[in-house]
C-alpha cells in the first residue's frame, strides 16, 4: 500500500521496456491530490509513455502504480480509463460531429448527453455551443484541442491527463487554455497533470513539476524549482530550453 | 474431347509464348510453368475425381474435402496479412461454412449427397471463402495500423476492445464482400460464369445449367458474409489482452510470398 495517502497517483519503482527499450526507468514518486502537476522534459523522455501506464493503456513492466490509494490492477480497465480522463496530444477526433464526438464517452457506456450538459462543456472549454453541429474534422487545432478536453470531461474524471495540449496552439489560444486549466481543477477539484514543452506554463500554472529525462524522473517539487534546479541534467536542460 | 484434341489447344500458349519472346516481355517461364502444372494438375484432380466417384464411399469425400480446406488454409494464411494464431481461425470457418452449406443443400434436397455434388460444390465454397479471407484480412490489418490512434482514443474513454475496433470491422466486412455482391448484379451482362459455361459446353439443358448457376451465386453470398464475420470475430480478441490493451505488434508484417 502505498504510504501517501493525498497522492492521486503513486508510482513505485515503474519500470516499462518496450522492444527491449527500457522507456521508463525506475520511478518511484506522486501526483498531489487536488493539485495541477506539470511535467516537463525533452521529446523522447517517456512523459506520454507515463500517461499511457496511468490510463490504463499499457502496464509496467515491472514495479507498482497505485490510484487513490488502489493498485492500478484492482480497476477495472474501463472504469480506470473513465476516473483517469486523459486527452491525447494529437486530439483525435472520430469521423461525425462535433456533438458525435463530445458524447463519444457516454454513447460508449450506452447512455447519451443531455443537451444542457453538452452546451454547459462547450462553453467551459470557450466553445460556442453552436458548433455542435459542425464537423469535428473542420476545427482548428485549438478548436480540437477544447473539444478533446471537454469529451475527456464527460466521464467526471478524478484525474485529468492533458499532453502536450497547447504544443501546436497560438498564443492565444495557449492563454485561453492555461486558463481553462486553472478553473477545471478549481470548480471541479480535478487532479491535473499536464505535459508542457514551456517552462514558463509549467512554472506559473503548475502547483508541482516533474522533470523526466530518458526516462528517469531527475528532479521534481514545488513548480518553483524550476528556477534553480539541484540537478546538473536538469539544469542544463533548463538552460537549453531558455536559450 | 480428346487427348489429340486438347494437344492442338495449346497453340492458345503458344501465341503468348511467341509473343513474350518477340516482344521481350519475360512471361516465358512463368507461362510454361503455369501451362504445365495446370496440365498436370488438372489431370490428376480428374483422375482422382472419377476415383472418388467410382468408390461411391463417403470417406474419400470427406478426405477431399479436408484436403481442400488444408490447402485454403495454408494459401490463405500465405497470401493473407496474418495475425497470431490465425491458422486455426480459418481452418474453424472453412470448417462450418463447408458443413453449413452442405447441411442446407442436402438437408433441403437441394443436391443429392452424392460425391459428384459436394466435391465441386465444396471446392468452389471453400475457394471462394479463401479468396475472401485473404482480402479481409489484408484489409482488416491495414485498417487497424492506419486507425491505431482512434483504436486508442476509445479505450482510453473506456471504451472496450469490440467497440474499438468496430468501425475497422465493419468496414472490412464490407469491402471484402461488396465485390461478391456487386459481380452478381451484372453477372450474365458481360460474360457467362464458367461453370454454367462449361455444363452448356457439355451439352446440358441450358436453362438447368443456369439453375446451378444461381444455386452457386446464392451460396456464394452466404459463403462471403459468414468468412468475413468469422474470421473478424474470431481474430480481434487476439488484438487486446485480459487489460484491454491493444497489442499492436499482434499484426504481423503482410506476406509477400
Amino acid at each position: 500500500m502505498p504510504n501517501n495517502f493525498t497522492a492521486a497517483i503513486q508510482f513505485n519503482e515503474v519500470n516499462f521496456y518496450a522492444d527491449g527499450v527500457h522507456i521508463i526507468k525506475d520511478i518511484s514518486g506522486s501526483f498531489i491530490k487536488g493539485k495541477i502537476t506539470t511535467l516537463v522534459g525533452p521529446s523522447g523522455a517517456g512523459k506520454s509513455t507515463l500517461f499511457r501506464l496511468c490510463n490504463g493503456l499499457i502496464s509496467p513492466t515491472s514495479g507498482d502504480i497505485y490510484i487513490n490509494g488502489e493498485h492500478i490492477l484492482s480497476y477495472e480497465p474501463v472504469n480506470l480509463r473513465r476516473n483517469v480522463g486523459y486527452a491525447l496530444q494529437d486530439a483525435t477526433m472520430t469521423a461525425g460531429s462535433v456533438r458525435e464526438n463530445l458524447a463519444l464517452p457516454h454513447t460508449l457506456n450506452g447512455k447519451s448527453l443531455h443537451a444542457d450538459e453538452a452546451a454547459e462543456l462547450m462553453e467551459l472549454v470557450g466553445l460556442e455551443p453552436s458548433f455542435l453541429s459542425k464537423n469535428a474534422k473542420d476545427l482548428s487545432g485549438g478548436q480540437r484541442q477544447k473539444l478533446s478536453i471537454a469529451r475527456t470531461l464527460v466521464n467526471r474524471p478524478d484525474i485529468l491527463l492533458l499532453d502536450e495540449i497547447t504544443s501546436s496552439l497560438d498564443r492565444v489560444s495557449k492563454q485561453d487554455i492555461e486558463e481553462l486549466i486553472q478553473k477545471i481543477n478549481d470548480q471541479y477539484k480535478v487532479t491535473i497533470i499536464w505535459i508542457t514543452h514551456n517552462l514558463e506554463q509549467a512554472m506559473t500554472i503548475g502547483d508541482y513539476s516533474w522533470v523526466l529525462m530518458n526516462g528517469e524522473l531527475k528532479e521534481n517539487g514545488k513548480s518553483g524549482f524550476l528556477k534553480n534546479p539541484i540537478n546538473e541534467d536538469v539544469l542544463h536542460f533548463i538552460r537549453g530550453e531558455a536559450e | 474431347m480428346s487427348f489429340l484434341t486438347l494437344g492442338i489447344s495449346l497453340i492458345f500458349v503458344l501465341i503468348p509464348l511467341i509473343l513474350s519472346k518477340t516482344l521481350n516481355l519475360g512471361l516465358e517461364k512463368d507461362t510454361a510453368v503455369a501451362t504445365i502444372r495446370s496440365i498436370i494438375q488438372l489431370i490428376a484432380v480428374g483422375y482422382v475425381l472419377q476415383f472418388v466417384f467410382d468408390a461411391e464411399h463417403m470417406i474419400y469425400i470427406i478426405l477431399m474435402v479436408i484436403l481442400m480446406i488444408a490447402a485454403a488454409t495454408h494459401n490463405a494464411q500465405k497470401k493473407g496479412a496474418s495475425i497470431k494464431g490465425i491458422i486455426w481461425k480459418l481452418v474453424l470457418t472453412f470448417i462450418v461454412i463447408e458443413i453449413l452449406t452442405q447441411a442446407i443443400l442436402i438437408g433441403f434436397q437441394i443436391t443429392p449427397p452424392t460425391a459428384q455434388y459436394i466435391i465441386p460444390i465444396s471446392g468452389m465454397v471453400i475457394g471462394n471463402s479463401m479468396v475472401l479471407s485473404i482480402l479481409f484480412l489484408n484489409r482488416f490489418t491495414s485498417e487497424m495500423e492506419e486507425k491505431d490512434k482512434e483504436t486508442e482514443l476509445i479505450l482510453s474513454l473506456g471504451g472496450t476492445p469490440k467497440q474499438a475496433i468496430h468501425k475497422p470491422l465493419i468496414s472490412s466486412i464490407q469491402a471484402s464482400t461488396i465485390p461478391t455482391i456487386e459481380s452478381q448484379k451484372t453477372i450474365g451482362l458481360v460474360q457467362l460464369p464458367g461453370m454454367m459455361s462449361g455444363q452448356i459446353i457439355a451439352g446440358a439443358d441450358p436453362v438447368q445449367a443456369v439453375l446451378f448457376q444461381l444455386l452457386i451465386l446464392f451460396l456464394l453470398l452466404t459463403t462471403a458474409v459468414i468468412t468475413s464475420i468469422m474470421i473478424g470475430y474470431l481474430s480481434y480478441p487476439t488484438l487486446f489482452n485480459e487489460r484491454m490493451q491493444f497489442l499492436k505488434e499482434r499484426l504481423t508484417e503482410k506476406k509477400n510470398s
